[in-house]
């Protein structure tokens, strides 16, 4: 598999913030009691009865320019294959340099010790899968691709459709995007 | 701040480097840097097909195991409730396995009902127990004074052993405190059931309308996939519900309408529609029969008559009204599920189905869809003992002329002696916690006072077991085969739910516990198979279905139908005339409204809120919530109070509270959630919560229970249904004098 640049686009007109992704995650990934590498922002505007809603399914953006990797002393943080950034376990110490860095705490430090966070699930996409919250969510407001092939989903429904990122003004040119 | 960074980015670089060069070359190599990517190992070394059970729309699962644990749990793609997909509950069947306050051993009670002092016996001990009692009741009572309580899908081996045993009696709380009168009404306009799973074809509809349904909050996990699909395709909503569900903040219009008024909205629409002439005329024309009578009903329900009552304006009602039509006869006006509120709950469900009837969307795409269904042979059995009296379910003297289903409160109420023709002596309770499902939890722990005998089956302690004089501990759904689920739908298929992992602890699957049960009670005949596997088998295998396949896929059939008329299916409509009845005459000779007609709802105190109450998705009801992998997203619910009236009386998110009904009935201290989503005059909570058994040690004293506050219900006169919308509470800070 060729590395290109892994985005996940998702699409907040669908969601119904059940949260399966995060549960599907938890399985997926064996995560440990009380923790949990997507999470849902469930955000209403205005004033009884004028009222809108959205819903995000968020997770680490696998920046462009990884503030996290930056940050790292030790490079357990690192930049791997399709733009995916993982954490090496046994490089981490557990100094938490990139969680202060991530400008979406999207972090969290591991009962054992180490530095852990969303992967694009890589061990499944590796086997030409999808990651566990995409495959789980009923509403398919999740889709993940190669934004590097123009002729992938998360491609084209970045040329369709309207979408925003979340701080955009950090610098970090995040990978997961939202259609609004 | 930004110097200390980089002066700490300086200072570790050199130790990267240092580390770096330690770091392992391990055999799978991914990515840029040659650091191994993490494989979490948890897919199966075998992924067995089987059906959820965490509620009872019956999705297709595929179970991984690994080493014999059961790791994770994903849809089965070849399903077509599930296709590929769970909703959190599904994903979450693991936290019901491997709970650890699972009831492991049977029980016998020691000392007086309601002690909860039980004693771990042997299986031999505890059925040899349930059998002699059941026969005693029998010989001194009559079969017909055991009542079954069920819910949930491994209750047919039960509903067998009591139907042989010669018992009537039968009663599940989803009839008359659940989709009753939706049943009913549709029934009786249509002459053919909605269907459960509802017989909907969401994804093709270009207009949705909820009236009082929370899809999405309510998880059903096909309809979920098909109400994004229809976003996705273009379709719009119109929500009509006195909180800003999900799916009204998905919604083109809100409606945020006066609770228990839906009647009106709904006479008002179909004034709209009829004036306007906006109506399928086609379809009316050549289906229904009582158009000129419906007219002439609607005539002066003009939307300024309903603003007065529902409180939405009447430019409003004239635009949805127009909005709904227009995208007809794909515009589909969902029948709800839950829909025990107010007491004319039928009529309020006629008055959906006709308008439904009006766009023309039974038999459309986009609207309901006419269900193909799959044979398979059923096990041939002994014929049924005829029983001598009828169920005792309603009270002595009451007729309700279109109840389809027992009573399950009906049965309750019979226990308490005088109240039916005849008492209940004896209860066998399936899968049901009856003190959080039936309404007035006091009546049902006196009417357990009176009990001759009470065996529960469950595979979780909860309320309902403490007062059981035997707990039987069933295995989950995980651990056993159950008959196999044959589901009418667009792509009719039969399901299998096979044995995943063997039962945990000493707990049985249901078809044993029937099947023991039935040879101490000389009903063996009833149970002529080997086990459910050996039944399940048999069947396909009559069927001629490819029994190896169906093991491996969890599946047979689910080639699509034709399910519309478009496409060549034909509706057939079993009313007495044959066509979709507008006007009732059947109910019209009970000695009910023909047409449904608009009931005023009370109104409460100044100081008192309508009680409302719902669904997470995340949870079922009080069946899940000491789930701890579904707890870490939602572990306790909270009141919901309009951000104005906090405002007014000083309430924050997070301050507890205690309500009070009108009756002083009062629920266990539960915090505020301060939200915008919610009418002034209205609370809301998830229901589910406020368990008090200790032995459920995750759930135990979690949130408040809303059952509690149902000390009021308004009994629905065409089927019996319980109006459970009709209780009113005020708040009071928790800690403060009573």
């Amino acid at each position: 598999m060729s590395a290109g640049r892994y985005a996940m686009v998702v699409d907040t007109r669908l969601c119904v913030a059940c949260k399966a992704c995060v549960l599907a995650c938890k399985a997926e990934n064996n995560l440990a009691e009380g923790y949990c590498r997507d999470w849902l922002v469930e955000e209403v505007h205005g004033e009884f009865p004028k009222l809108r809603a959205e819903n995000r399914s968020e997770r680490c953006n696998h920046c462009s320019e990884a503030p996290c990797v930056d940050a790292c002393p030790t490079g357990a943080s690192h930049i791997a294959g399709g733009g995916v950034v993982l954490v090496t376990p046994d490089k981490c110490t557990g100094c938490k340099a990139c969680m202060a860095a991530c400008p979406y705490d999207a972090r969290y430090l591991t009962p054992e010790g180490f530095v852990d966070k969303c992967t694009f699930c890589l061990h499944r996409v590796q086997r030409g899968e999808q990651p566990a919250c995409v495959t789980v969510c009923p509403t398919r407001t999740l889709h993940f691709g190669d934004l590097d092939d123009p002729t992938s989903e998360v491609a084209r429904l970045l040329v369709d459709r309207k979408w925003k990122v979340n701080h955009p003004e950090s610098g970090a040119h995040p990978n997961v995007y939202f259609l609004v | 701040m930004d110097l200390n960074r980089r002066q700490f980015l300086l200072t570790s670089s050199a130790a990267a480097g240092a580390v770096g060069v330690g770091s392992g070359l391990t055999t799978r190599f991914w990515g840029l840097d040659g650091d191994p990517v993490h494989d979490p190992a948890t897919d199966g070394d075998k992924v067995i097909p089987t059906f959820c059970e965490m509620c009872f729309w019956k999705c297709g699962v595929l179970a991984h195991v690994k080493d014999g644990t059961v790791t994770k749990l994903v849809g089965n793609p070849d399903h077509p409730l599930a296709k590929g997909r769970l909703c959190p509950r599904g994903t979450g069947g693991t936290g019901l396995l491997y709970d650890p306050d699972r009831l492991k051993k049977p029980l016998i009670r020691k000392g007086e009902r309601g002690e909860q002092r039980f004693e771990e016996v042997s299986w031999e001990e505890a059925l040899d127990r349930v059998a002699a009692k059941l026969k005693e009741v029998k010989e001194k009572h009559g079969a017909e004074s055991l009542a079954l309580f069920n819910h949930g899908y491994g209750a047919s081996f039960f509903k067998t052993l009591v139907a042989a045993y010669g018992s009537p009696s039968v009663g599940a709380p989803s009839y008359a405190q659940c989709r009753g009168s939706r049943d009913v009404a549709f029934q009786l306009t249509y002459g053919a059931p909605v269907g459960s799973p509802e017989y909907l074809d969401i994804e093709n509809s270009r207009v949705l309308t909820l009236i009082g349904s929370h899809l999405g909050e309510n998880m059903h996990n096909t309809q979920v996939q098909e109400f994004a699909a229809m976003i996705e395709k273009g379709g719009e909503l119109v929500v009509v519900d006195p909180r800003f569900s999900t799916a009204a903040g998905k919604a083109r219009y809100w409606l945020p309408i006066k609770p228990g008024t839906d009647m009106a909205l709904l006479l008002a629409w179909m004034h709209v529609i009829v004036k306007e002439g906006r109506y399928n005329k086609a379809f009316v024309e050549a289906n229904t029969v009582g158009f000129e009578q419906l007219a002439a009903h609607l005539a002066d329900k003009t939307p300024e008559w309903a603003w007065a009552r529902t409180s939405i304006a009447p430019e409003l009602i004239v635009e949805t009204a127009r909005f709904i039509a227009g995208a007809a006869p794909a515009s589909l006006v969902h029948p709800g599920r839950h829909t025990s509120w107010n007491g004319d709950d039928t009529q309020r469900g006629r008055a959906i189905a006709i308008l439904n009837a009006l766009l023309g969307s039974w038999g459309a795409a986009g609207g309901f869809f006419l269900p193909s269904k799959l044979k398979v042979p059923p096990t041939a059995l002994p014929p049924m003992p005829k029983p001598e009296r009828k169920a005792p379910d309603t009270p002595r003297g009451a007729v309700f002329p279109f109840m389809d289903e027992g009573l399950a409160h009906g049965l309750r109420d019979a226990s308490i002696p005088g109240t039916a023709e005849f008492d209940i002596k004896a209860w066998f309770v399936y899968g049901s916690n009856l003190i959080q499902s039936l309404p007035n939890p006091e009546k049902t722990i006196e009417a357990i006072q009176h009990l001759d005998f009470f065996v529960a089956v469950d595979v979780l302690p909860a309320e309902i077991t403490g007062w059981a004089d035997v707990v039987l501990p069933e295995c989950t759904y995980l651990e056993r085969w159950d008959d196999l689920a044959i589901t009418p739908w667009k792509e009719p298929f039969v399901s299998v739910r096979q044995e995943v992992v063997p039962p945990m602890f000493d707990s049985k699957p249901g078809w044993w516990i029937a099947k023991e049960l039935g040879k101490r009670l000389g009903l063996a005949d009833y149970f002529p198979w080997e086990s459910a596997e050996t039944m399940v088998k048999a069947r396909l295998e009559a069927g001629k279905y490819d029994v190896a396949a169906m093991l491996r896929t969890g599946v047979a059939g689910g080639k699509r139908a034709a399910v519309t008329t478009e496409e060549g299916a034909t509706a057939v409509y079993g009313t007495p005339s044959g066509k979709i009845e507008l006007f009732s005459q059947q109910m019209a000779d009970a000695g009910l409204a023909p047409m449904p007609e608009y009931t005023p709802p009370e109104a409460p105190a100044a100081d008192q809120f309508h009680l409302l109450f719902g669904r997470s998705p995340v949870h079922t009801f009080g069946r899940t919530t000491n789930n701890r992998f579904l707890s870490e997203i939602y572990a306790e619910n909270e009141v919901w109070l309009n951000t104005r009236v906090a405002r007014e009386q000083g309430f924050k998110t997070g301050d507890k509270v205690i309500l009070v009904n009108q009756d002083g009935k009062k629920s266990a201290a539960i915090k505020v959630k301060v939200t915008q989503r919610i009418r002034p005059d209205c609370v809301y909570m998830v229901h589910g919560y406020g368990h008090t058994d200790k032995r459920l040690g995750f759930a135990a004293g979690r949130g408040a229970d809303d059952t509690q506050l149902v000390s009021r219900v308004k009994i629905d006169a065409a089927m019996g249904g319980t109006g459970m919308n009709v209780n009113f509470v005020r708040l009071e800070r928790a800690g403060e004098a009573a």
